[in-house]
C-alpha cells in the first residue's frame, strides 16, 4: 500500500459575487515509502495548493473548500482535527519551501530555529537538543554547526539558509517530505548541491519525497514517477523514463518542447507552448489544455478527456495523444499534423 | 592615482581585514540597526539632546544654586505687584511669580517631566502591547474564536480612540482626583489604542509571513509560533511609537498641569506647572513661559529625532 494516497483532491476558493476558483479539480497519484514523485506544472496548476491542502496549511477563510482524500499511513489528513495534524506536522510529514530567506524567521538565530523542533516533537531541550541541532545542520552540509547555530538568517547565503531549512525538515526523519519548488530561488550550482543532498537524505533514510517543481531538469534527476498537472488535473502520468523518452499527452510534449537542450542546433528555436495557463477551458467543457493544443480535435471540446490507462502502467488525460513510433498511428494523425 | 605594489597589497590586506571584521560584527536585527543609528547625524543629535536632559534630571538637583522651594525674591523684598526681576548675573533666568530661582526650578523640574514622560508612556505601552498582542495574535493565528476575542478587543479600542485623547485625559484625571499619579495613568490611557493598533497590525501582517507557515508546517504550536515567532517581529514599529509617545507624553501631561488637573503639590516644579503659572504673568514677563515652553519643545524634538531615525534604522526594507 501506497504511504500516501491522493484521491480526488479538489480545492475551491469561492468569493461571493465571483466565480469560484477550481485551483485543484480532482488530483489523484500516490507517493510508495522511500519513492521520489514529481509533481510538475508551470505556474498556476496548482502544483502548490496541492500540497498545502495535503499538509492542511491553507488559510482558513470563508470559501475555502477542500474535497476528496488524502490517506498517510491509513489515516485521511483532510479529516483530521487540529491537534492530531500538528502532531504529525514535522514529525511525519515536513515541508521545505521555495524561498529559505522569508522561511526563516529574521530575528532569531538559525540554532533556535533547529532546537524548536527537537523540542516540539522528540522532547528534547538545552543541552541535549543543541548538540542534535548541530548533528542535523553537520548532516545537511553545513560547516562550522557549532558557530552556525549562533547565526542570524541574513548571515548565512542561499544555499545555507536552504540547507538549514532541510535540516529542520528533516529533524524528526519523517516518512515523507514535501519540497515545494526548493531551489527555485537559488544559484545553479547551489541548486545542484541542494537536489544532491535532498537525494542522499532519500537514499540514507528512506524518506519518501514529493517534488514539486516546474523545472523538468530537476525531474530529470530526481524523480522515480511523474506526474503532470495542468488547470489543476492530472493530466500525465508515468514513470521517469519513458516519460521523457515518450511523452504522450500534448502539454507533457510541450513543456519538453520548452527546455533548452545542449544537443540542439545553435540556430534552433525553443517551441514555447503558446498562450498562457489563464487560457483555459473549463474542465468540465472539455480539456483545460484544448485552447493552447497543438493536436486539438474537434472531440476535445464537449467534454472532459478521461484518464486513459496505457498498458505499460502510465496514464494520460488526452483523446489524441501523441503517437508512440512503432505503434500503429491513430486514425486522426493525419489531420492535425 | 598609481599606488606602488606594495602600498597596493597593503591597501588590500586592510579592506580584507575590515571586511573579515564586519562579518563577525554583523549580527543581530537589534545590533545591525544600533549601527545604522550611529551614521545617522539626526539619530545622534536626538541622542545627544536626551542624553543631555536625562543627565540634568538624575544629576541636576544636586547641582542647583538655590533650592527650587526658596522664595529669594520676596525674601529680599524684590517681588512687588507689577513686578518679576529679569536675569541677572546670579539669577540666569530671573525670578518667578513667587520670587524663586527660574534656574534652578527648570534645571529641578527636569526630573519630573521626564518621570511622567516615562512613566505614562511605559503605562501606555505596557495595557496597549498586553491588548494588542492578545488581539494580534488571535486574529493571526486563531480560528473563529480568535476573530471574536480580535474583534471585541478592538471595539473597545475603538470606542477609546473615538474620544479625543486630550478630552480624554481629562476625564480620566477629572475622574480620578488631581495627582502625579493620575496624570500619569490619564497621559498613559491616552495612548493605548495607537499602540494596540499597531502592534495588532503589525503581528497579523507577519502571521501571514512565510517563516509562519515554516513553522505551522513543522508542528509548532499556535502559542509558541505568535510568542517566538511573531511578537519579535512585530515590535520593531511599537518600539518606535514608543519614543514618539514619550514627546507627546511630555506635552499632554503639561496641557493637564496647564488645566490645573496636574500634580497639586506645586512646591515640585515640573515644566508644564510652570508653563501654567506663567500664563498670569505673560504681559508682566512672558520669558517665564518662554523657558519652560522651549524646554519642552527641545526635548519633544530629542525624542522624535530618535524615535525617526530607530523607524529607518529598524525598518527590514531599507536592510541591505
Amino acid at each position: 500500500m501506497a504511504l500516501l494516497e491522493v484521491e480526488d483532491l479538489a480545492v475551491t476558493f469561492a468569493r461571493r459575487g465571483q466565480r469560484a476558483v477550481h485551483a485543484v479539480d480532482g488530483v489523484s497519484f500516490s507517493v510508495d515509502a522511500g519513492e521520489v514523485v514529481g509533481l510538475v506544472g508551470e505556474s498556476g496548476c496548482g502544483k502548490s495548493v496541492t500540497s498545502l491542502a495535503i499538509m492542511g496549511l491553507l488559510p482558513k477563510q470563508p470559501g475555502l473548500r477542500v474535497g476528496g482524500k488524502a490517506v498517510f499511513d491509513g489515516t485521511d489528513l483532510l479529516q483530521l482535527d487540529d491537534r492530531s495534524r500538528r502532531d504529525i506536522r514535522g514529525r511525519d510529514i515536513a515541508m521545505i519551501f521555495q524561498d529559505p530567506l522569508s522561511s526563516l524567521n529574521p530575528v532569531i538565530p538559525i540554532g533556535l530555529q533547529v532546537t524548536e523542533v527537537l523540542t516540539r516533537h522528540r522532547g528534547m531541550k538545552g543541552e541535549a537538543a543543541a548538540k542534535e541541532a548541530a548533528a542535523l545542520l553537520d548532516r545537511v552540509g553545513i560547516p562550522d554547526p557549532k558557530r552556525r547555530l549562533k547565526e542570524y538568517p541574513h548571515q548565512l547565503s542561499g544555499g545555507m539558509r536552504q540547507r538549514a531549512l532541510i535540516a529542520m525538515a528533516v529533524a524528526c526523519q519523517p516518512r515523507l517530505l514535501i519540497a515545494d519548488e526548493p531551489t527555485t530561488a537559488l544559484d545553479v550550482t547551489i541548486q545542484a548541491q541542494i537536489l544532491e543532498l535532498l537525494k542522499e537524505l532519500v537514499r540514507d533514510s528512506g524518506t519518501a519525497l514529493l517534488m514539486i517543481t516546474h523545472d523538468l531538469g530537476v525531474v530529470a534527476g530526481m524523480c522515480d514517477t511523474v506526474n503532470v498537472l495542468y488547470g489543476g488535473r492530472v493530466v500525465e502520468t508515468a514513470r521517469r523514463r519513458p516519460l521523457f523518452r515518450q511523452p504522450r499527452h500534448p502539454y507533457t510534449v510541450g513543456l519538453l518542447g520548452s527546455v533548452p537542450r545542449l544537443d540542439a542546433g545553435r540556430g534552433e528555436k525553443l517551441n514555447p507552448i503558446p498562450g498562457s495557463v489563464r487560457d483555459l477551458l473549463p474542465w468540465p467543457d472539455g480539456c483545460a489544455f484544448a485552447p493552447r493544443c497543438a493536436r486539438r480535435t474537434d472531440e476535445c471540446v464537449g467534454e472532459p478527456p478521461e484518464l486513459v490507462h496505457a498498458h505499460d502502467g502510465r496514464s494520460y488525460r488526452c483523446v489524441n495523444p501523441e503517437p508512440v513510433p512503432g505503434m500503429v498511428p491513430a486514425p486522426r494523425e493525419e489531420e492535425s499534423a | 592615482m598609481t599606488l606602488s605594489p606594495g602600498k597596493k597589497r597593503e591597501k588590500i590586506d586592510r579592506l580584507s581585514e575590515l571586511a573579515a571584521r564586519d562579518d563577525e560584527r554583523g549580527v543581530s536585527l537589534w545590533q545591525e540597526a544600533f549601527r545604522r543609528l550611529r551614521g545617522n547625524p539626526a539619530a545622534i543629535v536626538g541622542a545627544v539632546i536626551l542624553a543631555i536632559f536625562v543627565l540634568v534630571a538624575v544629576v541636576g538637583p544636586f547641582l542647583v544654586p538655590y533650592a527650587a522651594t526658596d522664595t529669594i525674591g520676596i525674601r529680599e523684598g524684590l517681588i512687588k505687584p507689577g513686578v518679576i526681576p529679569g536675569p541677572t548675573g546670579e539669577h540666569w533666568f530671573g525670578y518667578d511669580h513667587q520670587g524663586r530661582d527660574e534656574f534652578s526650578r527648570m534645571i529641578v523640574g527636569a526630573r519630573q517631566t521626564l518621570l511622567v514622560g516615562v512613566v505614562s508612556t511605559l503605562i501606555g505601552l505596557a495595557i496597549g502591547a498586553l491588548i494588542g498582542g492578545v488581539s494580534g495574535a488571535a486574529a493571526g493565528l486563531g480560528g473563529r474564536w480568535g476573530r471574536w476575542v480580535d474583534t471585541t478587543l478592538m471595539r473597545f479600542i475603538d470606542m477609546l480612540l473615538a474620544m479625543p485623547s486630550l478630552l480624554l485625559a481629562v476625564s480620566i484625571a477629572a475622574l480620578l482626583g488631581a495627582s502625579l499619579t493620575t496624570v500619569m495613568i490619564a497621559v498613559g490611557v491616552v495612548s493605548v489604542p495607537v499602540f494596540a493598533r499597531l502592534l495588532r497590525g503589525s503581528m497579523i501582517s507577519q502571521a501571514n509571513s512565510d517563516y509562519v507557515l515554516a513553522a505551522t508546517s513543522l508542528g509548532v504550536k499556535k502559542s509558541k509560533i505568535a510568542l517566538t515567532h511573531v511578537v519579535p517581529n512585530s515590535l520593531a514599529p511599537v518600539i518606535v511609537q514608543a519614543t514618539l509617545t514619550l514627546a507627546t507624553a511630555i506635552i499632554e501631561a503639561a496641557a493637564l498641569s496647564f488645566l490645573g488637573l496636574g500634580n497639586p503639590d506645586t512646591a515640585v516644579p515640573e515644566w508644564g506647572v510652570m508653563l501654567a503659572d506663567a500664563q498670569q504673568y505673560l504681559g508682566i514677563r512672558p520669558s517665564l513661559a518662554i523657558y519652560p515652553a522651549v524646554a519642552i519643545i527641545i526635548t519633544a524634538l530629542g525624542f522624535t529625532l530618535l524615535g525617526e531615525a530607530m523607524r529607518e534604522a529598524l525598518d527590514p526594507k531599507l536592510r541591505k
